[in-house]
């Protein structure tokens, strides 16, 4: 539903701009029971050629390996059943989400459904088509992973697909287009100065970073949620005030502690930058923190600007 | 007699399969089934509380929003936290946005397509209404996804992005305000209301909401007609093919009530039966796992359980059937403005049921009302006023919370029970759990089961076309249903 958004014109203006046409949504296309039913069928059997097939939502393999969780309606076969078979026809196989990527949220709790992804299961590959999958055109599973995933990610992941082809290089490690995940969610954040300075927002609307008391994983996650922004540009997580939950990572339905809070060891949180010296890291901070002009400090626990940036000419 | 099965039926939100017995072409009986069950509630125990704000929006990519301001009215009252004026101005826009966007989804995209099949092609309005709605490209589905999309610049706004924000607290928004996004909001209002008063209603928003007896809709029909607006086409073809004869469903219908601000809702809370307008009394509600692949007996939300149990003889779905004293009752727009008491769909509902002309214009009344509402909203938030109550942490607390909320679809109801800071017990029941309910040990079928008796279905009418548009008049999200 995410997608419906994309490009501020709508998922259908978007994929036509790339010569997608789409063969069936099943929350767009007219054809209903029967009907879809031959569509699936006939690609099936290979009578209809698939470029792409996209998958939302984790793969539910319970109760007992049944897949009885998850009936394909109308034909008493589990969806697993189905996927495997589709996947094998198609040229490419995209994961739209984190569920279809990596099992996503069903997997909290002991994974009571058995849920996985299409090729991992949380950070450990294999899922439902196994660790060496690789569909007709020689690619593994292309994980468009977030929850949701940035509605653009969606349509220039398939526009790619359609134009110029991906190859495995531009696939990160986790099989996410690595156009989006080779940055983090934290890049072009609103409150990076607050970050700098470690000037940190102790309540939800503060102005100030919410890494070290907030839970928020920008700085670890996968994404250029802050770089290209949401719903018209208008925002994203941190800009909102609430913290990035790291949805585009495997395993981000299970913290290690409140989604809302900071899990900390000895006052430090735990979940630092993990490409920077952990001990760099406390001494730039304590650093910072004690540099910090009185206006970002005070800024950092208010709702709203209560001292403006001083400017030459100002009187001070 | 003879048995039809529709499934995957879609352009509906999630996994839905109808069965149908049929009789001298007409159905006979109905049998619902959502075909999936993920276990939410479960995966919510022995959580901390305030982790219900991330994990209950991802219930659903398309009532997201809904999911959070229950979830937030849940923690509110299990905790005594009372949200801030300001932030509540922020959340029902957020919340309006969100079901507007999915009731002119519905209109354009869901609904509306079902009357460009080919088995219609020999109508008169039939060109015209393939070149607005025909599934995939339509020009009406494509204008509407560019409106779509301003409107839900709004959450942008506001809750940083759609779907699954965590802006929604219990103290109120977590998106400070300034002059600036005050102003971005009355631009996108204003965008949105031409998009209504131009392409879907051509008509000013006021008259669409102050309709107030069936001559005045009529009258209004009939110019949207002639202005070659896009309720002007659902009028030609809803007279034409008798849609008010189509769908009927069960004459009592209930609603939480919508957009608190201040200690008043915008749209009240109650249940009216036969016409007679009633108290709500959510102790009076059960769920009945008698045809549901659950475990367990009757029991109220506060105790429930959902415990899958796929073996269970006679169930048919993963729904529960929830009931007001044992009965059904339908829930979404028709319900809502029932019993706010919108004096025409009170005139055109009278003592009967919904049928599928109510439940669309009933929709189309709302959409005008809550933009309305929005911009006044829009105009009331204070930029410098706090926009969240000062939190105190959660700590070791405990206590026992509802939120009930009304999604675009209805009645959505969250049942928490809090001790020593993390979820004991949670609980769901989401508007098309009431709508698409399946029997319960009486045997009574759920308001959508009941709705399709009677359908026309001929036997070269492969596709039961009427069924479709009787389904899809309740607008059902089966992904919400089987959280």
């Amino acid at each position: 539903m995410s997608a419906l958004t994309a490009e501020d014109r709508g998922m259908l203006a978007a994929l036509k701009a790339f010569g997608v046409n789409m063969l069936w949504h099943p929350a767009l296309s007219i054809e209903t029971g029967h009907e879809a039913l031959e569509i699936f069928e006939d690609v099936k059997t290979g009578r209809t050629e698939l470029d792409a097939l996209c998958i939302e939502g984790s793969v539910l393999r319970g109760p007992g390996g049944t897949g009885k969780f998850q009936m394909l309606s109308g034909t008493d076969r589990s969806m697993a059943d189905w996927i495997t078979d589709l996947c094998a026809r198609a040229r490419y196989v995209v994961a739209v989400g984190t569920c279809s990527a990596f099992g996503g949220l069903p997997m909290a709790g002991g994974n009571l459904t058995d849920a996985c992804g299409l090729q991992y299961e949380g950070d450990d590959a294999g899922g439902l088509l196994g660790r060496d999958f690789k569909s007709k055109g020689g690619l593994p599973v292309i994980n468009i992973a977030g929850c949701a995933p940035h509605p653009d990610w969606i349509t220039e992941t398939l526009g790619l697909l359609a134009t110029v082809r991906l190859n495995a290089e531009q696939l990160d490690t986790f099989g996410r287009p690595r156009f989006f995940a080779n940055h983090l969610a934290h890049h072009g954040c609103s409150r990076n100065e607050y970050y700098e300075f470690k000037a940190s927002a102790t309540q939800f609307s503060h102005l100030g970073c919410l890494m070290e008391n907030l839970g928020c994983k920008a700085t670890q996650a996968a994404g250029d949620c802050n770089l290209r922004s949401w719903n018209g540009s208008m925002g994203s997580c941190p800009d909102a005030g609430f913290p990035c939950v790291a949805c585009t990572s495997p395993g981000f339905e299970t913290p290690s502690d409140a989604f809302q809070e900071t899990a900390k060891r000895a006052g430090i949180p735990i979940g630092l930058p993990v490409d920077m010296p952990k001990a760099w890291f406390i001494a730039l901070a304590a650093l910072s923190k004690s540099a910090t002009p009185q206006r970002v400090q005070s800024n950092a626990q208010s709702d709203h600007v209560v001292i403006p940036p001083a400017r030459d000419g100002d009187d001070t | 007699m003879s048995k039809r099965i529709i499934g995957p039926f879609n352009r509906v939100e999630g996994d839905l399969e109808v069965r149908l017995d049929l009789d001298a072409e007409r159905v006979k009986q109905a049998h619902i089934s959502a075909t999936m069950y993920r276990g939410f509630e479960k995966i919510l125990q022995g959580r901390p509380a305030y982790d219900a704000i991330t994990v209950t929006p991802r219930i659903c990519g398309i009532c997201s929003v809904s999911q959070s301001v229950a979830t937030a009215a849940a923690l509110s009252d299990a905790l005594g936290i009372h949200p801030s004026p300001n932030g509540q101005l922020g959340v029902n826009l957020v919340h309006a946005a969100e079901n507007l966007a999915d009731h002119l989804t519905h209109f354009y995209l869901f609904f509306m397509p079902d009357f460009a099949r080919a088995s219609y092609a020999g109508k008169p309005w039939f060109a015209h209404t393939e070149r607005r709605f025909a599934a995939h490209a339509g020009l009406g589905g494509k204008e509407l996804l560019v409106a779509r999309a301003r409107l839900l610049n709004i959450t942008g706004i506001l809750a940083g992005k759609w779907p699954h924000t965590l802006a929604i607290q219990p103290g109120g928004l977590t998106r400070s305000l300034d002059e600036g996004s005050k102003m971005r909001l009355l631009s996108v209002l204003s965008d949105v209301r031409t998009f209504l008063e131009e392409t879907l209603y051509g008509m000013s928003l006021e008259r669409v909401a102050d309709l107030d007896d069936r001559k005045a809709l009529d009258r209004a029909l009939d110019a949207a007609i002639d202005f070659g607006a896009d309720l002007g086409q659902f009028a030609t073809l809803a007279r034409d093919l008798e849609l008010e004869g189509l769908g009927a469903g069960y004459a009592r219908f209930m609603s939480f009530g919508a957009y608190q601000h201040e200690g008043a809702a915008l749209f009240a809370a109650g249940v009216v039966e036969e016409g007679q307008h009633h108290a709500l009394n959510p102790d009076a509600f059960s769920e009945d796992m008698q045809s549901s692949w659950l475990a367990g007996e009757v029991s109220h939300p506060t105790d429930g359980v959902t415990e899958p149990y796929a073996d269970r003889e006679g169930a048919y779905t993963w729904c529960k059937a929830p009931r007001v004293q044992g009965q059904p009752v339908e829930v979404g727009a028709v319900a809502r403005q029932l019993v706010t008491g919108h004096s025409l769909i009170t005139q055109l509902v009278g003592k009967g049921g919904a049928n599928v002309f109510t439940r669309i214009i009933s929709r189309l009344v709302e959409s005008a009302r809550i933009v309305i509402s929005m911009e006044d909203w829009a105009q009331r938030i204070e930029p410098l006023a706090p926009v969240n109550t000062e939190d105190q942490p959660v700590g070791g607390r405990g206590g026992i919370g509802t939120g009930l909320v009304e999604a675009a679809r209805g009645s959505l109801g969250h049942w928490v029970r809090i001790e020593q800071g993390h979820i004991r017990q949670y609980q769901i029941i989401a508007p098309t759990t009431w709508n698409f309910s399946p029997r319960d040990q009486d045997g009574v079928p759920g308001p959508v089961e009941f709705a399709l008796q009677g359908t026309p279905v001929t036997d070269d009418d492969k596709s039961a076309v009427a069924v479709q548009h009787v389904v899809r008049s309740f607008d059902p999200c089966m992904a919400c249903t089987v959280h």
